[in-house]
């Protein structure tokens, strides 16, 4: 599913687009690396066969509704992820132009739930399930594994986007229980669908499918364990962050006897906590209360609040969104380092 | 077919960026950077901000009327987002049950104020995408944001896509005319439309190849040298500066407060 | 002038599927000359074509331009000299604009951009498709595309104009209007083509290619009276030549 301007706030959007603008960088950069002038013209063409096979439409066997190719799965196959990746993104951005699908603001969203997520976790899943040469049941059940990763991560991800944003009311937990089922639904049919082409193509052109380029695994298949570790931490720990301070104040209460350090640049604190608590979109790792409504000074959490089940799933999600930012931005300290390091 | 349809909006649009008018000349980057100061400011409101967002339509009112474009045509398209806004907006005054204002007897909702907001919205960023590219032209876009940072192999990209977008097209409507003709107009299942879309891959495959061999055959070596260099003007400057801050201010100030209060004024 | 000269020697292509392309085909073309090279589809014409601006490689024998070699160093001047315009104008304009198309060659060519400009320029007035110059492609008619195409070729100043049937998918108008155009030329021309009618007004020189090997190479005229080599090469005379089919009256 896209996201819609109109849903997203400024600061989630600015958020997704520096993280897509520093993955499209990246995976420039590998391009002009690996100097394949052969894959200019290719990526182009195939650009406009996605946007164009994106409108043949397929039934969807047992609904009545008809649907279309995602795609992404599909292309990372073919051209590998890193030139996948940058394809999505060129067909978002002329959908978000000309058809106005999505939005500006939303692109960097869009391109990263529905170009970096498929190329860079579903499609090394997809391989290590595939191997080098599936046979059909096998090739359709990895896609149907990797689609549906994918699509679940996406659907995640917009919901953690849109809820985010404050500007939807759909609460998280009933978003989330609308959209994880649906896009289970979306990624079978995806993984079916892309299987179908692959199938096809291996049939009638295999020398169009490359083999499995054991260069990317090392750099995606730590970049995916990163990922699930971080994840899973996150949302494990802080499910289990109780009503009692964090550990650190914990300690520090026992120590000093004080529920806070008596911090000798109170100023400077109380200064950054405050644009802490301005700018953070989720003060207390709960969700934003209605201002006013929750009296309690940034710092302690709330001990109530913890308890609300509704709070619960926002907390360990808190947690989630948490671990992903931090690995962004490790990514892109780590992105940003190799850079400098590298001799352009 | 909705997508058919959509191809030929493209064009028109893409020809629509061919006029010759003040803003048509004026530097992309100029334009894509008020067009983001437009997006950010206007979504940044809060969920519940409904006459605040009025006075944003003044930016696209303005660009399409000093760029000459056809009203009628841009008005179909920026609606066309609305029954998907409805569909995203509409959670809201399930969800958001608080009465928030009160008119006489009618009590309304936070939901429907917050619906109405993200309704406005969207066609506020909608009609902000379609006059970008009405007065700009893609290709100029794709020049402004490689300009502006953009890495070069995406550009390429996306010029490639812009070019072939309407070949291949043409090719799949070809292919599917047929193929519905013989199906009795009802969508593919997915076996057959996996070898229809593989035959178009297959097709668009053995077209890269040949694109290639052109590219070749005139001397490329992987690289795109430039083209005639283009310059930011004071008139530039005055656009960018003029619409960035009268954004800002419709941001930051309740125009419509005002316009109410001096209205009443004048009234009284 | 001997930089104008084509010549193959020996030439023979296999695929790496094994099909035979090309059996040992030779020929030289002189400055000026405007050569047809026919043969039913499979014969071997656009294998041909490949080798001569070093697409391919011979698996035996060899191909030279103005008496120098094709190897990777001569291959960018070569692929100066030698302008390929290909059947499907589609895959030829490949950017977003005509005049970025034309201009790709020279700009590759390292030359400055006042120059780009005017070559750009004097072909698009040549072929006479300079007023859509700022147009994409996809606007663009199929005559026009055609003749945008090879100004993008004439823009780069070749010597020698190779071109994979010319007059394929044109109507009856555009197509008039491309043999004039080409007949205009003083480049060494060679175009492959079914259009029989088109050798006709355009090659005075004509070479039969039939399962790769060349069955004729001569003057058009004499290669289109001899009805047997024609038919066993599964081709037919242009229809200028044929029986009328009102009266039936045959021409020589």
């Amino acid at each position: 599913m896209h996201m819609a301007d109109a849903l997203l706030s400024p600061a989630v959007g600015g958020t997704m687009w520096a993280a897509t603008a520093v993955a499209v960088a990246h995976c420039s950069r590998r391009l002009r690396i690996e100097a394949d002038d052969r894959r200019v013209p290719l990526m182009g063409v195939l650009g406009a066969f996605l946007f164009t096979a994106q409108m043949i439409n397929f039934s969807i066997p047992g609904t009545g509704s008809s649907g279309h190719l995602g795609g992404g799965l599909l292309l990372a196959i073919l051209l590998g992820p890193h030139a996948a990746f940058l394809v999505v993104a060129s067909v978002l951005i002329v959908q978000a132009l000309f058809f106005a699908d999505g939005g500006l603001l939303a692109l960097g969203c869009n391109i990263f739930n529905l170009g970096f997520l498929p190329a860079f976790l579903g499609y090394p899943l997809y391989r290590r399930l595939a191997g080098r040469a599936p046979g059909t049941a096998r090739a359709t059940t990895a896609a149907i594994t990797a689609a549906v990763v994918s699509l679940q991560l996406g659907a995640v991800a917009v919901v953690l986007q849109t809820v985010a944003s404050g500007i939807s009311a759909l609460p998280l937990g009933t978003f989330a229980l609308f959209m994880l089922p649906v896009h289970l639904a979306i990624g079978i049919v995806e993984g079916l669908v892309t299987a179908a082409v692959v199938v096809f193509v291996r049939a009638t052109r295999p020398d169009i499918l490359p083999a499995a380029t054991p260069s990317n695994r090392s750099v995606t298949g730590v970049a995916v364990s990163f990922a699930t570790v971080a994840l899973a931490l996150g949302g494990i720990g802080a499910w289990f962050a109780s009503a009692n301070p964090d550990g650190l104040e914990w300690s520090i209460a026992r120590i000093t006897g004080a529920d806070e350090l008596d911090s000798p640049l109170t100023t400077l604190h109380a200064r950054s906590a405050e644009l802490q608590r301005r700018v953070a979109v989720l003060p207390d790792y709960g969700f934003r209360q209605d201002e006013g409504r929750d009296a309690s000074p940034e710092g302690a959490p709330a001990a109530s609040n913890l308890h609300r089940p509704g709070d619960r799933l926002g907390t360990s999600l808190a947690g989630v969104l948490g671990g992903a930012g931090a690995l962004f931005l490790a990514l892109l300290v780590g992105f940003v380092l190799r850079r400098k390091a590298q001799p352009t | 077919m909705t997508r058919v349809a959509g191809l030929l909006d493209f064009r028109r649009l893409d020809l629509l960026a061919t006029g010759d008018s003040s803003l048509h000349r004026l530097d992309p980057r100029a334009k894509v950077i008020v067009t983001l100061v437009f997006i950010i400011c206007a979504m940044s409101f809060d969920r519940y901000a409904v006459a605040p967002l009025i006075p944003f339509f003044v930016f696209p009112i303005a660009v399409i009327t000093a760029a000459r474009l056809p009203i009628a045509f841009l008005l179909h398209k920026v609606a066309l987002v609305l029954p998907v806004a409805l569909l995203i907006a509409l959670p809201n005054p399930w969800f958001d049950r608080e009465v928030l204002l009160q008119l006489g007897a009618l009590q309304i909702s936070g939901g429907w104020i917050s619906l109405l907001s993200i309704m406005l919205r969207s066609l506020l960023a909608a009609a902000a995408a379609i006059a970008l590219v009405a007065v700009t032209g893609f290709p100029a876009i794709c020049g402004a944001l490689e300009r502006m940072g953009m890495p070069r192999p995406l550009a390429v990209q996306l010029l490639f896509l812009y070019r072939y977008m309407t070949v291949l097209g043409e090719e799949a409507v070809r292919m599917t005319v047929a193929r519905e003709q013989r199906g009795g107009g009802r969508p593919l299942s997915i076996r057959l439309h996996g070898a229809l879309v593989g035959r178009l891959l297959l097709r668009t495959w053995d077209r890269a190849e040949r694109i290639y061999l052109a590219m070749c055959a005139r001397g490329f070596t992987g690289d795109f040298r430039g083209g005639p260099p283009s310059r930011l003007g004071r008139l530039e400057i005055a656009y960018v500066a003029g619409w960035s801050g009268l954004l800002l201010l419709l941001r930051t100030h309740d125009v419509t407060q005002w316009l109410g209060a001096a209205a009443l004024g004048v009234l009284r | 002038m001997s930089h104008h000269l084509v010549e193959a020697r020996g030439l023979s292509h296999i695929y790496e599927d094994g099909t035979v392309a090309l059996k040992d085909v030779s020929f030289r073309i002189t400055h000026g000359e405007s050569v047809a090279i026919i043969g039913a589809n499979g014969a071997g014409k656009s294998t041909l074509l490949m080798h001569l601006n070093g697409h391919l490689s011979p698996t035996s024998g060899e191909v030279r331009i103005g008496d120098t070699p094709l190897t990777k160093e001569t291959l960018p001047a070569i692929r100066r000299t030698v302008g390929l315009v290909f059947q499907d104008p589609d895959d030829q304009l490949f950017m977003p604009t005509v005049y970025d198309d034309v201009a790709f060659g020279p700009r590759n060519q390292g030359l400055p951009e006042a120059e780009v400009d005017r070559r750009v320029h004097e072909a698009l007035e040549r072929v006479g498709v300079w007023h859509v110059r700022a147009k994409p492609p996809y606007r663009l008619s199929g005559g026009e595309k055609k003749r945008a195409a090879i100004a993008g070729v004439l823009a780069m100043a070749p010597d020698i104009l190779v071109m994979d049937e010319p007059t394929s998918g044109l109507d009856p108008y555009a197509r008039r209007q491309l043999i004039g155009l080409l007949g205009e030329f003083r480049h060494t021309r060679i175009f492959t083509s079914h259009d029989l009618d088109m050798v006709l007004d355009l090659c005075p020189r004509t070479i039969v290619l039939f399962e790769g090997a060349i069955m004729a190479d001569g003057p058009t005229r004499d290669i289109f009276a001899d009805e047997a080599l024609l038919s066993r090469c599964q081709l037919e005379r242009p229809l200028a030549l044929q029986a009328c089919p009102v009266c039936g009256h045959k021409h020589d």
